[in-house]
């Protein structure tokens, strides 16, 4: 079941085919709700549900699916399911919920989910479809993860809610840079994070 | 924010004494430019950036894609529009009979909306193909990609949230945001196009140098933030 290909299927989007730095898919959402920890981690887990099911089902129906309408019909799996996490979270974590106010909806036009059936789960039997979605999913989930604690830290000194840099430091002449709570340095942040990563995996470089 | 809607309101209400529609020609405008350059699709959104990325590598193409996305946006969002208020929204049904009154669909929104996107662009890719060859070359390859592009979906979704009084608003807000979006994708592939004779780090080529580019863009649009007119 976990065969060495399928891990690999796991493990690729954290580094080599990350769907973020790598593969340019899903990257609206991934700026725009990672002003904190805890909605970067939400949006994460949501994400990964929908490209996990979406693959999976989509994988299962594959050659059922006529080509010219495969667009109409995927776009109606996914956001089936996206209907159900939407109803899960407002169910279950209802202030998150209206945090992410249109960001659980644009799931469904995210990259990663219509570009991983489109490369994977339409080619592919249904196990490894929906094992290529997790690890897509968690891979998404890195980068959101970095960039939530990156801006959470430097812009307001907390993780999770909960103040991290110490008083004292405060006391000492520390400020909070307020910039990093703001939409462009999402943008460098995430800039950032492609320059280090590609420095340090050369074969990633585009000329 | 709120603030300045507040003041905005009083100075509507002042100019309206002076002549009737000039208040609402200056509120359209003024949700014009709103959702130009304060409210941007990319710079405060970040909406559509996939393709935004990915098909600034010429001015062309950019134009291209620009004016797709204004003509899909500008007319799904006032259809989303009338479909949430008269069939979705909690109560909407009740123009059917008061048996409908306590009906509430707007679970279903997510998936109408798509639909109508969906639907909306394959619908106009066929009849440009069909009638406009010419228009078809320049702006059919396109169509698809807008049916997955996150600006038109993200257009439908905040024109839910924000609750326009009426049709007009919605479209106008469409337009707009569809204009913000177009300007945005044609000045980041303007500066790549430029870029291609300066010489950035090599880890940083291409995708990096875009990311970092659109985030100075977007330093430089926050000025137009708290502008009324």
């Amino acid at each position: 079941m976990f065969s060495k290909k399928n891990l690999k299927l796991i493990t690729d989007p954290f580094n080599d085919s990350n769907p973020i730095t790598v593969q340019i898919l899903g990257i609206c959402s991934a700026l725009a709700i990672t002003v904190q920890l805890k909605q970067a981690v939400i949006m994460a887990l949501s994400v990964t549900v929908v490209t996990g099911f979406s693959n999976l089902v989509l994988s299962m129906i594959r050659n059922y699916v006529p080509n010219r309408i495969r667009i109409i019909v995927q776009l109606v799996i996914v956001a089936a399911l996206v209907i159900l996490v939407d109803q899960m979270l407002k169910a279950y974590v209802y202030d998150v919920s209206k945090q992410l106010s249109v960001f659980v909806g644009l799931i469904i036009t995210n990259c990663i989910v219509m570009g991983r059936i489109e490369a994977f789960a339409l080619a592919n039997k249904p196990w490894p479809s929906f094992v290529d979605g997790i690890g897509n999913g968690l891979g998404y989930g890195l980068i959101l993860v970095t960039i939530g604690v990156i801006r959470e830290l430097t812009g307001s000194g907390k993780l999770w809610g909960i103040q991290i840099v110490p008083d004292a430091f405060y006391a000492a002449g520390y400020v909070n840079n307020g910039l990093m709570i703001l939409p462009p340095m999402a943008l460098i942040t995430v800039g950032c994070i492609i320059w280090f990563q590609r420095s340090r995996n050369t074969k990633l470089i585009e000329n | 924010m709120d603030a300045l809607f507040g003041s905005n309101a009083v100075e509507i209400q002042n100019s309206s004494r002076t002549n009737p529609y000039d208040s609402i020609i200056m509120e359209y405008f003024n949700a014009f430019i709103k959702a130009i350059f304060i409210e941007n699709m990319i710079f405060a959104y970040f909406l559509g950036m996939c393709s935004y990325l990915a098909v600034s590598k010429s001015v062309k193409t950019a134009v291209g894609l620009g004016m797709a996305v204004i003509f899909v946006l500008g007319f799904t969002v006032p259809i989303n529009y009338l479909i949430e208020n008269y069939l979705m929204k909690a109560g909407a049904l009740s123009w059917l009979g008061p048996q409908y009154a306590s009906l509430d669909l707007s679970f279903l929104s997510f998936i109408m909306f798509i639909a109508v996107v969906a639907s909306f662009t394959q619908l106009v890719e066929m009849s440009v193909e069909k009638f406009s060859p010419a228009l078809y070359a320049s702006l059919g390859i396109f169509l698809p990609l807008i049916a997955v592009n996150c600006s038109i979906l993200g257009g439908a979704l905040f024109m839910q949230e924000r609750q326009f009084s009426n049709v007009g608003m919605a479209t106008i807000f469409a337009f707009g945001s569809g204009f913000g979006w177009a300007l945005a994708i044609i000045a980041l592939a303007a500066i790549r196009e430029k870029l291609r004779y300066s010489n950035v780090p090599p880890a940083l080529r291409g995708l990096g140098i875009s990311f970092i580019v659109t985030g100075l863009m977007a330093i430089a649009f926050m000025s137009f933030m708290g502008i009324t007119i």
